[in-house]
């Protein structure tokens, strides 16, 4: 059974359209990325998904229920860690921890989750004194506490720096080894390549490719072949590369020339993912 | 009944571990009594011994602070944090999450007036009230009808940065207008005419009458129904513009 399945999705503020009618659907035990600009409508899409908002039409089943009907079984049975938001400043991260362990009937160990989400050393500090990375990992942990079979991850590692971001993408990668179902949105290609096992791409509201990411390369435009000639920049783009080669490659040999500077270029993923949104102006989500 | 006890004893850990809260909502009520106490506790004042008086007054402006300005700012300042939209993702249900912040400033306001009252008791000679289930009453009006109050109030602000501003400028004149610190019969008499209408002054009034003249809360219907019908205002405005979720940005 999937654990998520949207269809015909729409959502509008105020006659702007936020999600033009999109479909997709997240497998049991798979990471799904949700890729796209600020103001794709990545958030609409998840906070409809987490029974924050209400769609305009189309139908969402979120671990086989409505989440417009959702009921505190279904809430026990997810994890929210929202793109923004504080918690209280003046308890640790323990406290925090039984505090929302609390709210659950089978709440997962406190020390498994200080584990889990690398915070052993501040168990006893205040949140005011935890740093940006340490507080998202805090988010994290508040989320992990009801042991959720689905986490919504609003963009996780937003503002980290490169070594945080690693460190959370292993725990990511751990949560999925625990069987966890997790739905992934983000901005950076990267953290989507090395995370997802499928993404999909928002642009203005719609899904505009998805798949593998190895699928997407593989449907991406031609490969680009590049030399230069005279000084002059050659470029070939083309869907057949070996025979482009070939016969550039055979014909400087019979002339004696070298072809200075050949390159031969697979699009990466994120070329894909730019070309696709390329003309995606920015708005606020 | 496991949940609001959870979330009743993290409520009321939240509020002692935020000094500048409950300094400026619990004990400056209990300051101010030894301040003004000290000033006009030993005149007479409308015939009666100033400690005396002045008790109302600061049970009523403790409510006020406490169910009225405390709650607002508690519930603003989560809101905007982004701290009442995690909860609602959570199985903690909405109104057992309200339940216990309710009960957890409610028992704060009580606390702090049986603190008031032993005060004058101890350090000034004041009789404790004669009906006490009378007093019991009264607290329990006053600060149900400011809690309601409270939570409309919440949905006019706008935002936690401006909150403290907002909130002070609404309950401390007030506060002023009602007779919380000074006899309001010295009034101007358009101060007093729109003190008249507050809720404060009449729970002010009932907590005089039943404090320092020895009657019951039945012999004070009139100021009973003005609380209550401001507690349900605030219960209505509340029901239809309570937010759980920070201004969009």
């Amino acid at each position: 059974m999937n654990a998520v399945e949207v269809s015909g999705l729409q959502k509008a503020y105020d006659g702007v359209e936020a999600v033009r009618g999109i479909d997709f659907e997240l497998r049991t035990g798979e990471v799904f990325g949700l890729l796209g600009p600020n103001g794709a409508g990545k958030t609409t899409t998840v906070e409809i998904l987490e029974g924050y908002r209400q769609r305009d039409a189309g139908d969402v089943r979120v671990l086989g229920v409505d989440p417009e009907r959702d009921g505190r079984d279904w809430r026990a049975r997810i994890g929210v860690v929202p793109q923004e938001g504080e918690l209280f400043p003046t308890l640790t991260v323990l406290e925090h921890l039984r505090l929302f362990a609390g709210y659950y009937d089978r709440a997962r160990p406190v020390d498994e989750v200080v584990r889990l989400v690398g915070l052993e050393e501040k168990a006893e500090s205040k949140v005011r004194t935890l740093s940006g990375g340490q507080k998202r990992r805090l988010d994290l942990g508040v989320a992990l506490i009801g042991d959720p079979e689905l986490i919504f991850l609003d963009e996780p590692t937003t503002g980290f720096d490169p070594g945080a971001r690693r460190a959370a993408w292993q725990t990511i990668r751990n949560l999925r080894a625990l069987g966890k179902t997790i739905l992934l949105t983000t901005h950076y290609i990267e953290e989507a390549q090395q995370l997802a096992d499928r993404v999909a791409v928002l642009r203005r509201g719609e899904i505009v490719a998805s798949g593998t990411p190895a699928d997407l390369i593989a449907g991406a435009a031609s490969t680009v072949v590049s030399f230069r000639r005279n000084g002059e920049e050659v470029v070939i783009e083309t869907e057949e590369p070996t025979r482009v080669l070939h016969e550039l490659t055979s014909q400087a040999l019979q002339n004696g020339h070298e072809l200075v500077g050949l390159e031969v270029h697979r699009p990466t993923l994120e070329e894909i993912y730019l070309s696709l949104t390329e003309d995606q102006e920015t708005r606020p989500e | 009944m496991r949940l609001f006890l959870h979330q009743l004893r993290a409520e009321q850990l939240l509020f002692w571990r935020s000094r500048e809260l409950a300094f400026f909502t619990f004990l400056l009520p209990i300051v101010f009594y030894f301040l003004l106490g000290s000033a006009y506790g030993d005149e007479e004042v409308n015939g009666v011994d100033g400690y005396k008086y002045l008790l109302g007054g600061m049970i009523g402006y403790g409510a006020a602070a406490t169910t009225f300005a405390g709650l607002a700012l508690i519930l603003v300042i989560r809101r905007e944090s982004g701290v009442l939209k995690r909860l609602r993702a959570t199985p903690l249900p909405g109104h057992t999450y309200i339940e216990a912040v309710l009960a957890s400033i409610i028992a704060i306001f009580v606390l702090e007036a049986v603190i008031l009252v032993l005060i004058a008791r101890v350090a000034y000679d004041v009789a404790l009230p004669s009906s006490l289930i009378s007093f019991a009453v009264v607290l329990l009006l006053g600060s149900a009808a400011f809690a309601a109050l409270g939570i409309a109030l919440t949905t006019v602000v706008k935002s936690a940065e401006g909150s403290s501003a907002v909130v002070n400028a609404i309950y401390l004149p007030v506060a002023f207008i009602s007779g919380a610190f000074f006899a309001e019969d010295t009034f101007p008499a358009a101060l007093r005419a729109i003190g008249s209408i507050l809720p404060l002054s009449h729970m002010i009034r009932l907590c005089r009458d039943i404090v320092v003249y020895d009657s019951t809360v039945w012999d004070h219907l009139t100021d009973v129904a003005v609380i209550a019908a401001w507690g349900v205002f605030g219960l209505l405005v509340a029901l239809r513009g309570f937010r759980w979720e920070p201004r969009e940005r």
